[in-house]
């Protein structure tokens, strides 16, 4: 028994060119925006190893030695450690696999190696998502991932057009999306990470931070980039009103502002008071552990701390999506909160010997005034009618910040005017501090979100008032009231650059942008922040309690079990039932072959049948007529409802003798 | 291992299989006969998503989720696409031109894969004798396939077990199933070149007249003798050789021949008669003369012509002697 190779055995195939083109335009799809993020070397040198593949396969050279291969590894990879000196973390992790595309692409002549690539193709879509998981990522994605599916197909059929391969694979795919759609909701979900993450896994993440120096808001607030977004039930607040509380900074070192020791404190919900909104709120990863919440939060999120100057914080950074749902009120019921003596203290503390002019405006407030509330009230009239700007870029400032943007510069971001004035409060002797969060946000009339945005990012005052508790004071607001009322689009000077999407003149890119971000949103809530919360929720509503992995993995066999054969039975279903012509015919010649007359395959019916009547004398005229109703029904044009039944009659009828 | 267990016991075998062999007419595969087992790439495809499964846990990649059981459910289409390659499937099987013992015998096979949609990338394999074949059948047409069986004795030789696999589309599963449908190849005796019988005794009594040269049917060529007609040169020949032939014409005067078994030395053994015999049916068909065989109970009166040897050899082909 001689045993040939096996012709249909990846490992004996040899790629082609066809293979080698569609393999490297999938991987260059795959590739294409991890190269915004590689260093521009390896870009190159990856591109250059397809290049070589294909010059290799075009002229028929030899692939270079597996020592050359080893050798060019051995370098890139020296070039990533120098570049990152890591190989481990997740970008250099990334860019690796890219280059191991690149070399697997060089050692590859079977289609098994081939094959391996295509995966590493697949393995390649998941590191995109990474660092992106929006709609747009998804959809290119979804393109790497019909072309990768086409190339393995065309592994299997190096004979077939392309065309076909494509269609192949958009059927196969179609056929995926039920099972993957079943796994997807009821795959017992795991809330990761299951081991520690590299040092740099979210290094991407903008937001907050926990200082405030001059330039760093005004840097956050020329990003478009998604802060939170928050749906409320019922009533929305107005803009002025929605203040989004992030993190409160106590230190000052005379040029940036810190939160210093966070304290925890109990926390006791809200009952009543004014402006009471309940809502929920999907948080854009950060990592931090930072909440946003409308002004004064009346209840706790789920699994969230409270510190003692009213923030909000999840238990570990905010790493991935999340969303918690509360009540927020903007003007509580009952006496203002006492302070403790130590934060009063601390909200009076000020770095000794900077900012002399401001001190002495501070001291002449004072004097001027009678009560604490009243140097608040005159501090914001000073600003109001200094003639102040608001700008996006702002003046440099030197040692005496605060000074020389009263005084000499007059122009700043909103982190200027707060960090100015809690200086001239503390100055004046009321305590104050610094609160950092976002102020507005952005409503959309499709499903009535709001969209929080980087851009929304926003410094302001709180002071402490006796018998009033602490009390929210915007300077900025107060120098420069369009930017609470109308945003910050408004408040800036025509001229100087916004965020694109804050550009008055182009409104119809804006309403194309609401429908784009209520579609985002829904992307959001219900693909990305699905998680194993949404999960069990979904199984209440499937009618099962207390969801465990259990019940989801009976319920998820159930249903990709029912699927296989409802795809079987599709599969067969034009094979089963045959047109009744053909089943007819079907069924007379088995009664003549039972007789001994076999139609051979090259056999046409007219041929079949005359030998047919030549062999069985004694049914020749009813073997002719059928085999004449046949040949009209299937060739000519006299296919009609009767003559159809006619030919089955026939056939049924049929005795042979 | 498992296969050798099979093949001592053919009856579970069939059991197994679900038909008994030889299976006349069509052959269907029907659902039941299409096995389907994950090839190693799709072992290798498995691990790949389990990689893809604990990074998505891992990094609460939803996007990567999606990506997971989309190529799970890849997988999963992938299995029944492959299954539906070979399942339902019409196999037919065409004439097999007679060959001599020692040749290889050319089984036709035609696949019909019904008119829904086309089967790539199928590959047939004569189990025994490894001879395979990879095929596309088009929608709506028939695909043929053509396994080289080698012959090793005259008389039937029954085509044996064929295997039909496919791992279209995505090469993650190997479907398969098996098929030995009723086809046989007349095989000849293997033809043993030796000089027609000379004029012996018995030839003298008839069974080989004086065979006289004619020109109606051309028998070969001979050396230019000076007395040839120069329409008899064969010129095309005469170009290529640069010798001087004549083509050589038998007429109705030639002669008639008898092959006959017992012409043959007593010490032969009867395979060896009959390769002689086919031999001379051979050489006795090349020289054009009429000729008859003879075997013991059997006798085919002279002729000559293309189905006269044929009916001579199979007779050779299938003689059983007592």
């Amino acid at each position: 028994m001689t045993q040939a190779a096996h012709p249909l055995a990846p490992e004996v195939r040899l790629v082609d060119t066809r293979d080698l083109a569609w393999l490297i335009g999938s991987l260059l799809i795959v590739i294409a925006p991890h190269t915004l993020r590689a260093p521009w070397w390896l870009t190159v040198l990856t591109l250059c190893l397809f290049g070589w593949r294909l010059y290799c396969t075009l002229n028929r050279a030899p692939l270079p030695s597996r020592w050359l291969v080893i050798g060019i590894a051995a370098v890139a990879m020296l070039g990533i450690w120098i570049e990152y000196r890591t190989l481990f973390g997740r970008q250099p992790g990334i860019i690796l696999l890219m280059l191991f595309a690149g070399l697997k692409l060089l050692e590859t002549r079977s289609h098994r190696d081939a094959a391996v690539a295509a995966f590493l193709g697949y393995f390649l879509i998941i590191t995109n998502f990474l660092y992106t998981q929006s709609m747009l990522t998804a959809i290119v994605m979804c393109g790497a991932l019909y072309t990768i599916t086409a190339t393995l197909i065309g592994f299997s059929a190096p004979q077939r057009p392309a065309r076909a391969n494509l269609r192949t694979a958009a059927l196969l795919l179609a056929h995926a999306v039920p099972a993957a759609l079943a796994l997807f909701f009821l795959f017992p979900r795991v809330q990761g990470p299951l081991w520690g993450l590299p040092q740099d896994a979210y290094s991407g993440l903008t937001g907050l931070s926990d200082s405030m120096s001059p330039g760093n808001l005004s840097r956050l607030a020329q990003s478009d980039a998604i802060a939170f977004r928050a749906e409320f039930e019922g009533d929305t607040p107005p803009q002025p009103l929605r203040y989004w509380r992030g993190p409160v900074m106590w230190d000052f070192d005379g040029r940036s502002w810190s939160t210093g020791p966070t304290l925890l404190a109990d926390f006791t919900p809200l009952e009543g008071g004014r402006g009471r909104y309940r809502y929920g709120v999907v948080l854009e990863a950060h990592n931090r552990n930072w909440l946003f919440a409308l002004e004064t939060a009346a209840t706790l999120p789920e699994r969230a701390r409270y510190t003692a100057d009213g923030q909000l914080l999840a238990r570990s950074p905010v790493r991935a999506r999340m969303r918690y749902d509360l009540v927020s009120v903007i003007a509580p019921a009952g006496p203002g909160s006492d302070e403790e003596p130590a934060a009063l203290r601390r909200a009076l503390r000020r770095p000794p010997g900077f900012n002399a002019r401001t001190v002495a405006l501070a001291e002449k407030l004072r004097a001027a005034s009678s009560s604490d509330a009243e140097v608040v009230t005159r501090a914001i009239a000073l600003l109001r009618e200094g003639g102040y700007a608001y700008t996006l870029e702002p003046p440099l400032l030197g040692a005496d910040s605060v000074d020389e943007f009263l005084f000499d510069t007059r122009a700043g971001f909103c982190e200027h005017f707060s960090s100015a004035f809690v200086f001239m409060m503390r100055a004046a002797g009321v305590p104050a501090r610094v609160v950092t969060g976002y102020q507005g946000g952005e409503l959309n009339p499709v499903d009535q979100i709001i969209t929080v945005r980087q851009s929304d990012a926003h410094a302001w005052a709180e002071v402490f008032l006796r018998g009033r508790g602490w009390v929210r004071v915007d300077p900025t607001a107060a120098a420069v009231p369009g930017r609470i009322q109308s945003g910050l689009a408004r408040a800036l000077p025509a001229g100087e650059a916004l965020p694109l999407m804050m550009r008055p003149q182009l409104e119809w890119l804006r309403a194309v942008r609401f429908r784009w971000d209520a579609l985002a949103h829904k992307w959001n809530v219900w693909v990305l922040g699905y998680n194993p919360e949404r999960q069990r929720d979904l199984m209440l509503l499937l009618g099962i309690r207390d969801a465990d992995w259990r019940s989801l993995t009976a319920t998820l066999f159930t249903i990709l079990g029912v699927m296989t054969l409802v795809l079987l039975a599709w599969s067969l279903r034009q094979l089963v039932r045959p047109d009744p012509v053909q089943r007819a015919w079907g069924a007379f010649c088995r009664k003549l072959a039972a007789r001994g007359v076999e139609r051979v395959p090259h056999e046409g019916p007219r041929d079949y049948s005359v030998r047919a009547a030549r062999a069985l004398p004694g049914s020749r005229r009813a073997i002719l007529r059928i085999a004449w109703l046949y040949i009209g029904l299937r060739y000519g044009s006299q296919a009609s409802a009767p003559a159809v039944a006619r030919l089955r009659r026939l056939v049924r009828q049929l005795r042979l003798t | 291992m498992i296969g050798a267990l099979l093949e001592r016991h053919p009856r579970f075998a069939n059991r197994l299989y679900g038909f008994t062999p030889p299976e006349h007419g069509t052959v269907v595969l029907v659902h039941r006969r299409v096995y389907i087992v994950p090839a190693r790439l799709g072992w290798l495809f498995a691990a790949t998503l389990g990689i893809l499964l604990i990074g998505s846990i891992n990094y609460a990649l939803s996007l990567g989720f999606a990506l997971t059981f989309l190529l799970a459910g890849l997988g999963l289409a992938g299995m029944v696409h492959t299954a539906r390659n070979l399942a339902r499937m019409a196999i037919s099987v065409g004439r097999a031109e007679p060959v001599f013992a020692g040749e290889s015998a050319q089984f036709r096979l035609y696949l019909d894969g019904g008119p829904g949609f086309d089967r790539p990338a199928i590959l047939a394999r004569h189990l025994a004798a490894g001879s395979q074949l990879v095929v596309d059948v088009p929608a709506g047409g028939l695909a043929e396939v053509v396994l080289a069986v080698p012959a090793a004795r005259r008389g039937w030789l029954p085509l044996g077990r064929v295997m039909l696999e496919t791992r279209f589309p995505l090469g993650l599963f190997r479907a398969w199933s098996y098929i030995e449908p009723a086809a046989r190849c007349l095989v000849y005796p293997r033809p043993e070149r030796s000089a027609l019988p000379p004029p012996s005794a018995e030839a003298a009594a008839g069974a080989l007249r004086t065979q006289t040269t004619g020109n109606d049917d051309f028998a070969g060529l001979r050396g230019y003798q000076a007395s040839d007609s120069p329409r008899h040169v064969a010129w095309k020949a005469v170009a290529r050789s640069d010798v001087m032939l004549t083509k050589q014409f038998t007429g109705e005067a030639a002669a008639e021949l008898w092959l006959d078994w017992r012409l043959l030395p007593a010490g032969m053994g009867p395979e060896q008669r009959l390769s002689r015999l086919a031999g001379w049916v051979l050489a006795a068909e090349r020289t054009g003369a009429h000729y008859g065989l003879r075997l013991p109970g059997l006798e085919i009166a002279p002729r000559r012509g293309d189905s006269h040897s044929a009916a001579c050899l199979q007779a050779l082909a299938l003689y059983q002697p007592s």
